[in-house]
């Protein structure tokens, strides 16, 4: 330790805990020569989206149609965070930066490869991934996938590319916005009125995926929204494990993230979907995730939310199939600024599914987390079982953590339970801790650490590692 | 023998309660003392005071460790120092795996740093000493572990980050015959291989059977009313507390 560390001690005389590290993210790229569409939203925008993207028909009409629905719909009531800071005449719908899709990083230009090599993905690509999409402001510029994934009939690609195939065009028209349909609030209608980007994938029945396959969605333009759309079909018996990555440099203008994702999980199939999400305190994420799981398939959902100004996030699982079941792990770490409105939801419908749900939260330097969680079980989901758990842990006086759980039960055999807990950091644990040698800040970084333990085990590793740092807490000040 | 502790005219306290008041104490190198005295006298203050327990505040005094005045540094400063504390009820700390707690600890003091291999081989033995399951060392740091299985740990800590002085809170306490048998081996091993210094807080003689106690301390009520050599013990054990008690009393009067 340097001796000019200056010890900064709160009014207790404890030392501070020091913010996540955002300078791993924090660094922005020009937007000169990007196309960028003027903002707020009009047909015209809309209409040359889809033009720009040569969609068929029914995709164009779905847009209008969507963008109708937007702005006949009143804000959805604003029962968590303020979003009185987003301004929709002021976010661009469209950023696109001007280069092809490319398959080789080196026909990536220089300074997105550059921004994408510093978040690590093609080194992660190279040592443990199937397949990388890369999506920068609206457009996917790298999309790659091992020779021997697509042997086996895997499909990953953008829903453009996917559109302009013959096979693959029906498909899409078969699942996307069936799950989430435009009608869901108003974001969403949004999302399918401006959506570019995200990812196609296709599991052929039988077939797993040994390796996971990642999307990274990085938003570089200032005032502008990212709306990609993630549709993923896993057939009956195949596996897959999906990873997404999110993040932006700091503006102090609103950015906007209204991306919708879709899981279809079919009879004996599993998905685990990962995702790190570490927008920058400006960014207002209004995501919309949702999966339906058919008989004796899983769903797994890792969560890790760290970044953004406001979040309304509850990924939805609906537990259609008899005998399937789910799982969601997710951690959710508000600092200063934040105001993270995070959970998830569970339809219980199959007889005898099951579902589990184990979130973590933590509070510091005033940041607020709400965590929401609903759980439904129909009426004939005979002996459907549902456990919740939510560990909450405060660094100070100041922050403010909240549970509010929800339950709608309508079948008499099931059994659904719910436990939460909210702590601090114990003086005892930390003079323990201490006692052994560690510094107050070491002591500290060790609780919160194994707090999170239980959800970064579940991540993989390069993700963990990422997750351990930005977790790290460090020592400002030594108590005399 | 030269002096490892002494402490000089020691008063200390929560914010509102005096609790230790005008303690004078010296332990030499390699030395073996009790402090005893009946509960609430404030043995284990005196031993949270020693290790830098922030909870307590020192209103008049001061600590020195090994010809360093130790009064106003942080818990983590004297355990670098060779202070060594043994909780009577250790911390559970949920998902810290013990045997990257202890390798962590181990790192970060210089004369213990070592290759990972050689590391396993050395809690490996101790464990081994300790009748430590290997099982415990994937777990989590005191979680969920027995009064028993706690003590081991702290035991294990003990012998690996070798000490010049540990301090035993009533690590007898609660402890079956076997498990009482065990912590006796592991104070007989720091004694015997890390020729540490030992200040015993116990209600319990049992455990200083085997030991060749240096001097015993008397506490009662935040005073120091007696020190004397290892036949105090046994005076006390006949005895009881009363007379000592009855000295403070007259004091106060």
């Amino acid at each position: 330790m340097s001796s000019n560390d200056t010890p900064e001690l709160d009014e207790r005389g404890r030392s501070k805990v020091a913010d996540v590290d955002r300078s791993l993210y924090d660094f922005t790229k020009s937007e000169e020569g990007y196309e960028r569409y003027e903002d707020g939203l009009t047909p015209d925008i809309v209409r040359s989206i889809s033009s720009k993207k040569n969609e068929p028909q029914w995709m164009l009409d779905m847009r209008l149609k969507a963008l109708a629905e937007y702005h006949r719909r009143d804000m959805a009531p604003n029962y968590g965070p303020s979003i009185e800071g987003l301004d929709l005449n002021n976010i661009s719908t469209y950023v696109s930066p001007k280069t092809k899709q490319a398959k080789d990083w080196d026909d990536v230009p220089e300074d997105i490869k550059d921004t994408f090599e510093r978040l690590g993905i093609p080194q992660a690509e190279r040592e443990s991934l199937a397949g990388v999409g890369a999506q920068y402001d609206s457009e996917i510029v790298y999309h790659n996938m091992r020779e021997e994934v697509a042997k086996y009939g895997v499909v990953y690609t953008t829903i453009e590319d996917a559109l302009q195939d013959p096979k693959w065009e029906p498909v899409v028209k078969q699942y996307f916005g069936t799950l989430i349909p435009m009608t869901d609030h108003k974001f969403a209608a949004l999302h399918y009125a401006v959506w570019s980007g995200g990812s196609f994938v296709y599991v052929p029945k039988g077939v797993r995926v040994d390796y996971p396959l990642q999307s990274y969605f990085r938003l570089n333009a200032q005032g502008a929204g990212q709306f990609e759309h993630t549709l993923i079909i896993v057939e009956e018996g195949a596996d897959l494990h999906f990873i997404e990555g999110c993040s932006a440099p700091k503006y102090y203008e609103a950015n906007l993230h209204a991306g919708a994702v879709e899981l279809f999980v079919k009879d004996g199939a599993r998905l685990r979907y990962s995702t790190i999400e570490n927008w920058s305190k400006n960014m207002y994420n209004l995501n919309t995730k949702r999966a339906r799981v058919a008989s004796d398939a899983r769903m797994e959902w890792v969560s890790g939310s760290f970044g953004s100004h406001v979040s309304y996030l509850y990924p939805t699982t609906i537990l259609q199939g008899d005998r399937s079941s789910c799982e969601f792990t997710g951690i959710t770490f508000a600092g200063a600024t934040q105001d993270l409105d995070t959970g998830c939801k569970v339809v219980l419908n199959g007889k005898d599914t099951t579902a589990s749900v184990e979130t973590k939260s933590i509070s510091k330097d005033g940041g607020l987390n709400t965590f929401r969680s609903s759980i439904i079980v129909g009426r004939h989901a005979d002996r459907a079982r549902a456990t919740v758990s939510c560990q909450s842990l405060m660094l100070d006086d100041i922050s403010r953590s909240d549970t509010i759980p929800a339950m709608d039960v309508r079948n008499a055999t099931a059994q659904v339970g719910h436990e939460a807990t909210i702590g601090r950091i114990s003086d005892d644990t930390v003079l323990y801790l201490m006692s052994r040698g560690c510094s107050e800040a070491e002591a500290r970084s060790m609780v919160v650490n194994g707090f999170a333990n239980p959800v970064s085990k579940e991540l993989p590793l390069e993700y963990a590692v990422e997750m351990n740092n930005l977790i790290k807490l460090e020592m400002e000040g030594a108590i005399g | 023998m030269a002096q490892l502790l002494t402490i000089n005219g020691l008063s200390a306290g929560t914010e509102d309660k005096p609790i230790l008041h005008n303690i004078d104490l010296s332990v030499g190198t390699g030395e073996t003392h009790v402090l005893m005295g009946p509960n609430g006298a404030g043995k284990s203050t005196l031993g949270h005071v020693i290790m830098g327990d922030s909870a307590y505040q020192v209103t008049s005094g001061a600590i020195e460790f090994d010809g360093e005045d130790v009064t106003q540094k942080g818990a983590d400063k004297r355990s670098l120092a060779g202070i060594f504390l043994s909780y009577q009820a250790p911390v559970e700390v949920p998902g810290v795996p013990l045997y990257s707690f202890l390798r962590t600890i181990c790192q970060m003091r210089p004369e213990l740093k070592t290759t990972a291999r050689k590391f396993r081989q050395r809690v490996a033995k101790i464990s081994e000493q300790l009748e430590i399951d290997d099982s415990f060392l994937t777990r989590e740091l005191n979680v969920g572990f027995s009064g028993g299985e706690k003590k081991k740990i702290e035991m294990l800590q003990l012998l690996l980050l070798r000490p010049k002085l540990a301090i035993l809170d009533e690590t007898d306490s609660g402890l079956d015959v076997d498990a009482l048998q065990i912590v006796s081996r592991g104070i007989e091993a720091y004694r015997a291989d890390c020729d540490g210094a030992l200040l015993m807080i116990t209600h319990n003689t049992r455990i200083l059977e085997k030991l060749s106690v240096d001097r015993t301390h008397v506490m009662v009520k935040g005073n120091l009313v007696a020190e004397g050599p290892a036949s105090l013990i046994d005076d006390i054990d006949a005895n009881g507390f009363g007379r000592f008690e009855g000295a403070v009393e007259k004091d106060e009067a």
